[in-house]
């Protein structure tokens, strides 16, 4: 128990400032990989090559004057960025980052809580983080941070359940919510879930985009037509926790999509790191790993957000309800059918085999979407053509 | 949708928005090998593309004979024809009838560096300079005196030449 207690207590520490720092320098990377995309250098002064720059940028932060607009509902006011840190923050808890560590009092499975409910665990502590928003929206007594904060509340709920949707075929094929079991799963079957279930991750990227307010979704934020949403009237510490909750989100959704679909911290073409005795050389391995998949997400979200402009609140709102959530259930049903072919009536289990059948049914299903989204009427106008 | 938003009939590759969005992606990939454009300021203030055009009107300097004494003699046109009338000249005389300037400042601020002054010297005494970086601590540093004038060392403009105006 006590060690139960130590370990838990070491890993929550240890955890908590790798998300913080990770976080420092992601707004360091944003901004450098989006100089460099526009042929400029980005902030290289503090520190070299700039890595100090987020540290000036939370120095200034603390310094700030903290505004309160008179008008602002004090309570919630000052409750909203708190309502969006906490859960930015706790989600990563239940996501495995490394193959367990022998110590000499015990193995430490290397993940702070391996909850069973696992990843329902982030979906519904995930959600809680659209109150932040909504809250800091209307306690701003603002008119553009309400209408940042109302776009952000559509948004995140329509894309929830697209999110949630897509999941649903990673838990049929692993037969379990524990992040644990389902990085187990893809170890067992030298697959990654995102063989069997590529449609499923690319409407997980999707609506995770979306989730995270992102570009091309960042409606809620919109600083063209906006002026920030929902955290205009922030300042200092109180915007920085929203910038902070912000790009913890992002982590999170990295780690859970390396997770998911490409085998957390399992090192492919090898059965070494998830075979044989634990020991420190395999959990540093795969730690590195699972970092490196996290940060080609990283990289991904933040080069997607230098591409893409930003989309009309009815393409958004066109694309959840009308485009992903029918393509989502469609996609559970086909799968869930295919499930069932192969595990009940041609009696197979998960394995090579049947994660590279069903990634040929994948690639079948690809074939007419792509051609589909193709036509390119998904996000276009949404009023017929001789209305116009 | 908003009444007025007039949507386009488009050839189906114009709204094909999966290759543009593909497209679009290996631009800003390809952008971020690229070289970049970016002069590092203080230390690197021009490069190979781009330098401080010759022309420049910048800082004044007033050049000095081999006594290391200015040129000027006061003739007095440079503030006749100054248009911000940022120039001061107390025109004085020595023994053998030489004049030249007792006090001769120029108001920096003032000055909209049209380069009239340096146009209109007969004696080619004060010129603007190819220079630009002047922050001072308070504001009266920058009215520069004669002998602050006769100090700068950067190189004078060669102004426009209407007989070569492409300056070559």
């Amino acid at each position: 128990m006590t060690f139960f207690l130590v370990s838990s207590a070491i890993k929550v520490f240890v955890v908590f400032n790798l998300i913080m720092v990770g976080v420092a320098l992601l707004t360091l990377l944003e901004r450098r990989v989006c100089a460099w995309m526009q042929d400029r250098l980005g902030p290289n002064r503090v520190g070299p090559q700039g890595i100090l720059q987020p540290a000036a940028d939370g120095l200034k932060n603390f310094l700030k004057e903290e505004t309160s607009p008179a008008m602002a509902d004090k309570a919630l006011f000052t409750l909203a960025p708190i309502v969006s840190f906490v859960p930015a923050l706790v989600t990563f808890g239940v996501i495995p980052f490394a193959s367990p560590l022998p110590t000499r009092w015990g193995v430490v499975p290397m993940v702070v809580a391996d909850l069973p409910v696992g990843f329902l665990y982030i979906l519904a502590i995930g959600s809680l983080g659209v109150y932040g928003i909504v809250l800091a929206g209307w306690s701003s007594n603002n008119k553009y941070a309400l209408l940042g904060g109302l776009r952000a509340s559509a948004q995140m709920i329509s894309y929830e359940i697209a999110l949630g949707m897509s999941t649903v075929a990673v838990l049929l094929l692993a037969g379990n919510v524990t992040l644990s079991q389902v990085i187990a799963q893809q170890q067992l079957a030298h697959a990654w879930f995102v063989v069997p279930l590529t449609i499923g991750f690319v409407i997980f990227f999707i609506s995770a985009l979306a989730e995270t307010n992102r570009l091309p979704f960042d409606l809620p934020e919109a600083e063209g037509e906006l002026i920030a949403g929902y955290h205009t009237e922030y300042s200092a510490m109180k915007f920085s926790m929203f910038y902070i909750a912000e790009y913890s989100n992002m982590v999170t959704a990295s780690a859970l999509m390396a997770t998911l679909f490409f085998g957390g911290w399992d090192i492919p073409f090898t059965s070494w790191d998830s075979t044989g005795d634990p020991s420190v050389v395999k959990t540093l391995a795969t730690l590195a790993f699972f970092g490196l998949k996290t940060f080609a997400f990283l990289f991904t979200y933040i080069w997607v957000r230098w591409t893409l402009p930003r989309f009309r609140y009815d393409q958004l709102m066109a694309l959840g309800w009308k485009v992903l959530l029918p393509l989502a259930l469609l996609y559970i049903a086909i799968l869930a059918a295919a499930i069932w072919f192969t595990r009940i009536q041609l009696g197979w289990e998960y394995g090579p085999r049947m994660a590279w059948a069903l990634g040929g049914l994948n690639l079948v299903l690809l074939i007419p979407l792509v051609w589909w989204l193709d036509r390119g009427r998904i996000v276009s106008g949404s009023v017929p053509q001789e209305a116009a | 949708m908003p009444i007025g938003v007039k949507v386009l009939k488009r050839p189906t590759k114009q709204t094909s928005y999966l290759r543009a969005t593909l497209k679009g992606m290996a631009l800003t990939f390809s952008h971020l090998l690229r070289p970049k454009v970016t002069m590092q300021y203080p230390e690197e203030k021009s490069s190979k593309d781009w330098t401080l055009s010759s022309r420049w009107r910048g800082t004044h300097r007033m050049l000095t004979d081999e006594q290391g004494r200015a040129k000027c003699v006061a003739c007095g046109l440079c503030p006749q024809i100054c248009p911000a009338n940022c120039i001061k000249l107390v025109p004085g005389e020595d023994e053998e009838g030489n004049r030249y300037p007792l006090i001769y400042e120029i108001d920096e601020f003032r000055c909209i560096f049209c380069g009239y002054c340096q146009e209109v010297c007969p004696e080619e005494a004060i010129h603007v300079g190819v220079h630009y970086e002047n922050s001072e601590y308070s504001r009266d540093r920058f009215v520069y005196d004669l002998e602050r004038l006769s100090a700068q060392t950067h190189p004078v403009s060669t102004l426009w030449d209407p007989s070569d105006p492409k300056g070559e």
